[in-house]
Formats: C-alpha cells, sequence, structure tokens
C-alpha cells in the first residue's frame, strides 16, 4: 500500500485553519503572538531555536484529536509538548507546524492502589504522582532530576530515567499502557491495566519514540511500595578511579543496589557553590542507596562500607535521617544547574559506556579536556554507566563554543568506540539525530523507519526528530535513490 | 492471496532446493520428517543456517519465492497461537547456539537466538549471574523462541518480563535485512526500542538471531513458604496483603488444583538474615493460617500443567490468562463454575495476574469452557490466549479480543513482512 508522501510547503498557516484550530481549544487555547510563542521556541536545549506558527493548549483529549485531525487534512506537522524540559531538542518546534502543549491535560485519573496502577493525563508532573501515592507507601519509580517540573508525557516520549532506575527500571517499565492519538487523528489503546495484552507490545514500542509516533492522552502508570527500609551512603575516594573500583565491586558482590551515582571534584565543587550539600571535597565521591527489608540492608550496608574502604575510601556517611538523605541528593539532583555557579556557560552531556570502560573514558575525557583548554565535571549514574559529562565554556571567548561542542560531540565518540550509546536517557530529538549513523547501520535506522511509517507514513508527528533523514513511507529499501515526488519538486526531505 | 499461490508440492521445486542448498552446506537442509509437523501441519523443507547471514539469505530467497516459513528454535511452543495458514519451510536456528559474549563484569550477555535457556544460564552461572526469567521447558526452549512467544514464569512479579530484560536485539527481516536495536548497555534511549516489538509477536515480523540481556545476580539464599487459603477468596485476600506489605518477595502464585482448596506460594531470594526477618513478617500477616515449606517445587507447577496438556492424544485445552491482580480470584472462581463437573480444571496464576489455566475433558466441552472464560475475563480488561487445545475441538481463535490496535498492528506487519512470508495465520487478526 502506498501512502501520499509528505509535501512541505512552506508558507504560513492560512488564516482560516487557525480559526478552525481556535474553534477547537477556544481563544485561550491558541497562541499566535510572536511574544508569546518566544516560550515555546527551544525546550531545555536552548542552542536550537524555531518559532512555530502557533502553540494550541488543549484541554481534552477529543480535542487534541481533533487538533491532529486538522493537521492531517492540512498536512501540517505538530510537536507535542510537555513542561519543555527536554535536553536533546525533542520538543523544538517546526517552523511550518504547530506545537500541541499538553500542560492544560494534567489530571490524575484514578488511583487503583490494589492493582498498584495509577492512570493520568500527560501534563501530570513526575513527582506528583508519588505525591498523590505516598500516603499508602506507595512511589512511582522513575525519577528524572528534573522530576519536580518534568511531565510524564514528556517522560512516555523520552523512556526517561533517573538515578533509581538502576533497581527500578526506566519510564517503559512502568508504563504499562496508553491512550494514543494516532497522526492521522484516530485512537487506540496500546497495552492496558492488565498485561501481555494479545498483539504487538506497541507501548512498548511508542515510550521513547520521542514524540514521532503519535500523541499520549492517557497513560496508565505501574506504582510500586516503598521498601522497609532506605539507607543512603556517601563514601569519598582519592580519584574517580578508586570510586570506579569500588563500583565494581558492589557488582561484583551480587548486590543490587537501588542507585549508585558517582560526581567528581569539579562537580563536587559546583554542588557545594550551589547548594551547600556538605559534600566532602575529593576526587571522587560515592553516593550509594540500598533499599529492601531491614534485616537485609543491615547486611548489605556492612558489606558496602567495607569495599568502600578497601578502594581508599577516606569518608564514610550514611544519612541518619530523611532530611540528611534529601541533602546527599540535593548536590547531585542539582549538579547540572549548579555548574552555573563555576561557569558562564556550559554544555550537558549525556552518554553510555559498559560500566567496565569507566576509567578508560575518564582519563581519556580528562586528556580530551586537557587538549581543547576546556574544564569538564563529571556526573554519572555509574551503576549503569550513564555518563553526564558537563562542558564547560565561555561563550565570550573566540571559539570556545565551537571547541566545547566539538568536545562534547567527540566524548560521545568515546562512548560508542566503547560499545555504549549515544543516549541513555535525554534522547536523539534534534541534537543528536546526525550522529545516529554512528551509532546505528543504515538497515537498522531504516527498519525502525518502517514501524515509524505504520504509525505516521506521511511524517506529520514531530517529523525532523530523531532519524537523520526522513524516509518517504512506501519507498523501497536498499540504496538511496531520488523519489519521482522529489525529482520532481513536489515533496523534499527535509 | 494465498488461494493465488501454486500448490505446496510444485512450488518447492529442485531449483529452489538447489538454491537453498547454495547457501547454507548440503547438509544443512533437508526434507521434512512426519516429526517437523505441527499443529497439524505439515512442512516441506528443514533448513538450518548456520549464521546470521545465511539465515537472512535464506529468508530473503523464501520470500521472494512465495513460500511460507516457520521459524523454530527447541520446538517447544510451536502449537501456541493460531495454525498456520501456510507452512513450507521451517527455518531452524539450530545452529546459531552460541552465548557470544557474558561480560560479567557489566552483567549483560550477547547471546545467539539458537541457545537453550539452561545453556545459557549454566554459562551464566560461573560467574554468579542468571537472567531472571524462569520460562516454560529451558532444557529444550530457545532464546529466540522464548522471546517470540514472551513466555515468563513466577520470577517476573520481581524482575519483569522479558521487555525488562532484553537490551538488545539483531532480527533477519523477510527481506534480507539484517536490522539491530538496542545495543550492549543496559541504559540506552538512542532510537526506537524494536525489542519490544519482537517479544510476543510470535515470529511473525522477522527472524531473531542474537539478543543482548540485562542479568541479575544469582541469590545467595532463596526460600519458599506455602500458605493452605480455606477459598479463593480467602486466597485474594492473602495476594493483596502481601503485595500491599513491604515485603521483598520473588514471586508469588496461587495454585488451584480442582476440587481442593487454593494454595499461596511465596518465594523469598536474598540474605540469610533477611529471609529469616521476612518469613516471620509473613507468619504474622497471614495468621492464623498455616504456613509450610513444601520447598522449589511449587515453582514447577506452571510448567507442569503445560507438560500434561503436550501431546495429540491429549484431551487437554492450555490457556495464559491475563487479568488485574485483584481480579484473580474472581476470573479462579468463574473457571471453577464455569467447568463444573464436565470439565476437570487446574490453574497456576501469579500475582502480576498472569497465569495459565488447564482444562481437562472431552474437547466438545472445553471450548465453551474457554469462550465463556474469555469473555467474562476480557469484559474485566482481560486476556485469554490458547496455548494448547485438543486435536478435536472445535476451531476458537486463540488470541481473543486485539481491541483497537488492529489495523495498527497491520500497518507494521505491512512494513515488515509484506508478502505474509513469516508464521501466516498464527497471530492476532489472522496476521
Amino acid at each position: 500500500m502506498r501512502h501520499r508522501p509528505p509535501v512541505r510547503e512552506r508558507h504560513t498557516v492560512e488564516g482560516r485553519i487557525f480559526q478552525e484550530l481556535r474553534a477547537i481549544v477556544g481563544e485561550r487555547g491558541l497562541i499566535t503572538s510572536p511574544e508569546e510563542l518566544h516560550t515555546y521556541e527551544c525546550d531545555g536545549l536552548t542552542a536550537f531555536r524555531a518559532m512555530p506558527q502557533g502553540v494550541l493548549l488543549p484541554k481534552s483529549t477529543e480535542e487534541v484529536q481533533a487538533i491532529v485531525r486538522v493537521c492531517h487534512r492540512e498536512r501540517m506537522p505538530f510537536v507535542a509538548r510537555g513542561a519543555g524540559t527536554g535536553l536533546s531538542g525533542g520538543a523544538l518546534p517546526v517552523v511550518n507546524g504547530i506545537v500541541i502543549s499538553l500542560a492544560r491535560m494534567n489530571r490524575i485519573l484514578e488511583v487503583d492502589f490494589p492493582n498498584a496502577r495509577v492512570v493520568v493525563e500527560p501534563g501530570v508532573v513526575n513527582l506528583d504522582v508519588t505525591g498523590r501515592v505516598i500516603g499508602q507507601g506507595y512511589f512511582y519509580a522513575p525519577d528524572p532530576s528534573s522530576q519536580t517540573v518534568c511531565s510524564i508525557g514528556g517522560n512516555v516520549a523520552e523512556n526517561s530515567g533517573g538515578a533509581h532506575c538502576l533497581k527500578y527500571g526506566f519510564t517503559t517499565t512502568h508504563v504499562l499502557g496508553l491512550e494514543v492519538v494516532l497522526p492521522d487523528g484516530s485512537l487506540v489503546h496500546l497495552g492496558g491495566k492488565t498485561l501481555d495484552k494479545p498483539g504487538y507490545d506497541l507501548a512498548g514500542v511508542f515510550v521513547g519514540s520521542e514524540g514521532t509516533l503519535g500523541i499520549a492522552t492517557e497513560i496508565i502508570l505501574r506504582i510500586v511500595k516503598r521498601p522497609e527500609c532506605v539507607q543512603t551512603l556517601l563514601a569519598a575516594f582519592p580519584s574517580t578511579n578508586d570510586a570506579g573500583a569500588a563500583v565494581s565491586d558492589i557488582i561484583a558482590a551480587g548486590m543490587l543496589p537501588a542507585a549508585i551515582e558517582m560526581m567528581d571534584n569539579l562537580a563536587i565543587q559546583a554542588a557545594e557553590a550551589a547548594v551547600h550539600a556538605s559534600y566532602p571535597d575529593c576526587g571522587g565521591l560515592l553516593l550509594v542507596e540500598l533499599d529492601g527489608p531491614d534485616a537485609e540492608v543491615k547486611v548489605l550496608m556492612t558489606q558496602l562500607d567495607e569495599i568502600c574502604r578497601n578502594n581508599q575510601a577516606w569518608e564514610i556517611r550514611v544519612a541518619q535521617s530523611d532530611a540528611e538523605r534529601a541533602l546527599f541528593w540535593k548536590g547531585r539532583k542539582a549538579a547540572f544547574a549548579s555548574v552555573g555557579r563555576i561557569s558562564p556557560n556550559y554544555i550537558v552531556q549525556d552518554g553510555v559506556i559498559p560500566r567496565t570502560a569507566l576509567p578508560k573514558i575518564l582519563s581519556e575525557i580528562e586528556k580530551l579536556g586537557k587538549e581543547s583548554g576546556l574544564r569538564v565535571a563529571n556526573v554519572f549514574h555509574a551503576g549503569d554507566g550513564n555518563l553526564h559529562p558537563l562542558v564547560l565554556y565561555d561563550r565570550k571567548i573566540a571559539g570556545q563554543e565551537t571547541a566545547a561542542l566539538a568536545l562534547s560531540f567527540r566524548i560521545l565518540e568515546l562512548c560508542l568506540e566503547a560499545g555504549g550509546s549515544i543516549t541513555g536517557e535525554h534522547g536523539v530529538g534534534e541534537e543528536k539525530k546526525m550522529i545516529m549513523s554512528q551509532m546505528f547501520a543504515e538497515p537498522d535506522l531504516e527498519t525502525m523507519q518502517r514501524v515509524r511509517c505504520a504509525f505516521d507514513p506521511l511524517q506529520l508527528s514531530n517529523p525532523t526528530k530523531v532519524f537523520p533523514r526522513p524516509r518517504l513511507c512506501g519507498e523501497k529499501p536498499g540504496e538511496y535513490e531520488a523519489h519521482p515526488l522529489e525529482t520532481a519538486g513536489i515533496a523534499e526531505r527535509f | 492471496m494465498d488461494a493465488a499461490l501454486p500448490s505446496q508440492t510444485s512450488m518447492l521445486t529442485t531449483t529452489l532446493e538447489e538454491a537453498l542448498r547454495a547457501i547454507v552446506k548440503e547438509e544443512h537442509v533437508r526434507a521434512a520428517a512426519p516429526h517437523d509437523a505441527f499443529a497439524g501441519v505439515q512442512p516441506q523443507f528443514v533448513v538450518e543456517p548456520g549464521s546470521e547471514q545465511e539465515l537472512a539469505k535464506v529468508l530473503k530467497l523464501a520470500n521472494e519465492s512465495g513460500i511460507a516459513v516457520i521459524p523454530r528454535g527447541g520446538g517447544t511452543k510451536l502449537d501456541w497461537g493460531n495454525p498456520p495458514r501456510r507452512a513450507h519451510l521451517i527455518v531452524s536456528t539450530a545452529r546459531l547456539n552460541r552465548v557470544i559474549e557474558h561480560v560479567w563484569a557489566d552483567m549483560t550477555v550477547t547471546v545467539e537466538a539458537g541457545c537453550t535457556l539452561q545453556t545459557l544460564q549454566k554459562a551464566l552461572a560461573q560467574h554468579g549471574q542468571r537472567l531472571a526469567l524462569d520460562p516454560l521447558w529451558p532444557d529444550r526452549a530457545t532464546v529466540g523462541g522464548v522471546l517470540s512467544t514472551n513466555d515468563s514464569g513466577a520470577l517476573r512479579l520481581r524482575f519483569g518480563a522479558l521487555r525488562d530484560l532484553i537490551i538488545g536485539v539483531t532480527l533477519a527481516l523477510p527481506d534480507g535485512t539484517l536490522a539491530s536495536s538496542g545495543g550492549k548497555v543496559v541504559k540506552n534511549v538512542a532510537g526506537y526500542d524494536l525489542p519490544k516489538l519482537i517479544i510476543g509477536a510470535f515470529g511473525t515480523l522477522g527472524v531473531i538471531t542474537r539478543a543482548v540481556f540485562r542479568l541479575h545476580p544469582v541469590p545467595k539464599a532463596t526460600s519458599t513458604i506455602s500458605c493452605l487459603a480455606r477459598d479463593l477468596s480467602e486466597a485474594q485476600r492473602f495476594l493483596l496483603a502481601i503485595q500491599d506489605s513491604k515485603l521483598a518477595h520473588s514471586a508469588l502464585q496461587v495454585r488451584c488444583v480442582a476440587g481442593a482448596p487454593p494454595q499461596v506460594d511465596i518465594l523469598f531470594e536474598g540474605v540469610e538474615a533477611g529471609l529469616t526477618a521476612q518469613a516471620g513478617q509473613l507468619k504474622s500477616m497471614l495468621a492464623p493460617a498455616l504456613l509450610t515449606d513444601p520447598g522449589p517445587v511449587v515453582w514447577k507447577a506452571r510448567g507442569e500443567l503445560y507438560s500434561a496438556a503436550k501431546g495429540s492424544e491429549s484431551n487437554c485445552a492450555v490457556a495464559k490468562i491475563s487479568v488485574l491482580p485483584a481480579g484473580i480470584g474472581d476470573a479462579l472462581t468463574t473457571l471453577a463454575s464455569l467447568s463444573a463437573n464436565k470439565v476437570r480444571c487446574n490453574a497456576v496464576v501469579q500475582a502480576t495476574g498472569i497465569g495459565c489455566v488447564h482444562l481437562e475433558g472431552e474437547p466438545g466441552t472445553i471450548a465453551p469452557v474457554l469462550k465463556s472464560l474469555r469473555a467474562e475475563i476480557e469484559r474485566t480488561g482481560g486476556s485469554l490466549v490458547i496455548a494448547h487445545r485438543p486435536a478435536t475441538m472445535p476451531p476458537l481463535d486463540a488470541w481473543g479480543d486485539p481491541g483497537d490496535t488492529l489495523s495498527l498492528i497491520r500497518a507494521i506487519k505491512r512494513q515488515l513482512d509484506p508478502a505474509a512470508t513469516l508464521n501466516p495465520g498464527r497471530f492476532v487478526g489472522g496476521i
């Protein structure tokens, strides 16, 4: 079956279309004035900016469907947006399209404790889910550092992680079902409250697809019972190598902590300057959290303490209260923002390596930093090898921004050379789409694109993201050949 | 479309056989034997490719020749789903059976699709690790087959299903494409999550050639505790109370044998001190119910139900059910009342809501029980999928209601296997 290829006409959206959209969402649900549109021209990755034709703020699934139907009829691309905290430009608008903000769809629709399920609209803030269920001893496990502001819809798009996904899994583990408006405006229910629905695991495919397969309007989440005991240990090591060796020993001992986080000296300095977490001034800091039954955690804490000491830890603290535990975490969770205290500008990078490659990669990063005259602060989810190097620079110094960008991408190449990934939790979005072909071969990307064509043959849903080049749906895979519509100037690849 | 194809006998011409032999060595192509038949269908050839590339070439050849391919691992679950409309060529992964790389320090493993679960687990155990999954027939079931059927056992409660354990996959598509998705690291969000797409797809989109998994440590100690419930509603109360507690159990199930009171089993894993403390908590939580220590044998109950139904002579059906955790008691009560005196029924259901029901009786009486049970379970949002049925049972779709996703499922099938080369007719909606 052949579908009409996407036709991109570079004109502004006609008045009649806005009239129709306004009728759907009401006067206050449509933003078209340039001053207000500025708010939406980028997400957390501010280096990429684009002005959309308009921003729509629907309040219901029906409104989202009606908007998307108009987009489909008019062949107008759309970009869904949650809280706009994404760090890969996933919510970057498309200049000839509209942004659909899900911010007003922010209700928690159902809390079902016996089945440990919560049903939410996409605009619900991550931490509010836990807030709603904590009284009964439950929590929502995925905890990206932005959890006080980021939305569940955005988490679904990016398959967000967080410090505790080492033990508890990522967003995809905790999303059981989705109500989705497909790019043609039709409504489907992927997965559900029960597991293993007959058919392909489309909820699994949708989570992490970065808004390219449609818009989630309702999400069924799994909540988790809080463990009996949570203990957080902070250990100061002479270097990140020593801290890394401790991590290896923890894993080798057969422990699965809830989280293992590492910060290097520069990151510690930044955190101290910003939030005064009282971290020891050391070369490598580990934050390890164990949870489970009291008796088990007690045994494992003794073992953990011993492992840290054997790897030259010179100071070990165990949080004695919830307040102290929160303080331990505050410095880590604020790490990205804190770097603003020690550098005018910085790039947040997100790469993954096999845990065992940590010492080698860290020394490579240090070497590259020295060569380019730039400082790199390192914050990692050490348990799963997810690095967040922060490349510090000063935009005012000529050439530094370019050098910083080059360095941050060189770090990703190192991750790939080590057998890792170009992103562990921030997504590909706009930022990394051009290096997808370094991680994946053409047939790999081609196969993903075929899946995309099944969902969105006209490529209207966040069309310019994730892939280095789009694929006209219906074309045969294989060598690149210009589509007849391209050569005729009717369609273009964007 | 199927009617337009030439008859099976004329289709697999000598030319095609020669073409297959040009891809894989002569001794790895053979005429199918009676024991290669499954679900009442007799395939014609069996081919055993020795590499991913060979497998992809075989698929391409079959696809271009218009013949139907049945991917086969250990062949333990070939009767699951609907019988295929066509089945000419069995593509066996028997020779793709290596554990490619166990990076124990990273707790990951790359393994070929034809490796059995038992072989894999033995290799992992050398470094005190495991794939935290307890599927059926691990001595014969292969990685590819377990993935394709999304099989999982009791450990799913704590460690999740295959979707939570897989981190990368390589697939051969009918057009000969070899495509990888995911990677070798446990955390990775680059590109679409295609491992999820092929789990439970029954080999209808591509043939899995290798997979990468995240691993867990083998627990230092384990203990199993059982508790006899007075009836199903008490069993349900026990399940919910345990799930709502702070116990850190790895598995929790209810076992129902026709005519006997239900048993609730709980598995603890971890360090000895933790197990003892939790056993104490469990005891006071369920008091005055009597607790026993039956040993790990109770975790074989699910496998026994599936195994008992195997064999063409049996008058048994087995179905996988999925209900809400709080709806387990109701589903089992419905089952008991439906089967009444006509059909003997046993069931094992995990606290996740996933379980299996085993029915024994006249094939003509089993079908209506399955139908009514499915209707009741679907009414409450669950599903019932038939895994095995007596050969003489009246036709009944294995899958049930796929909801409103059928056109999307078909669109994906069209994109990856437009000629319906792979397992035609076995899956949902006639795919």
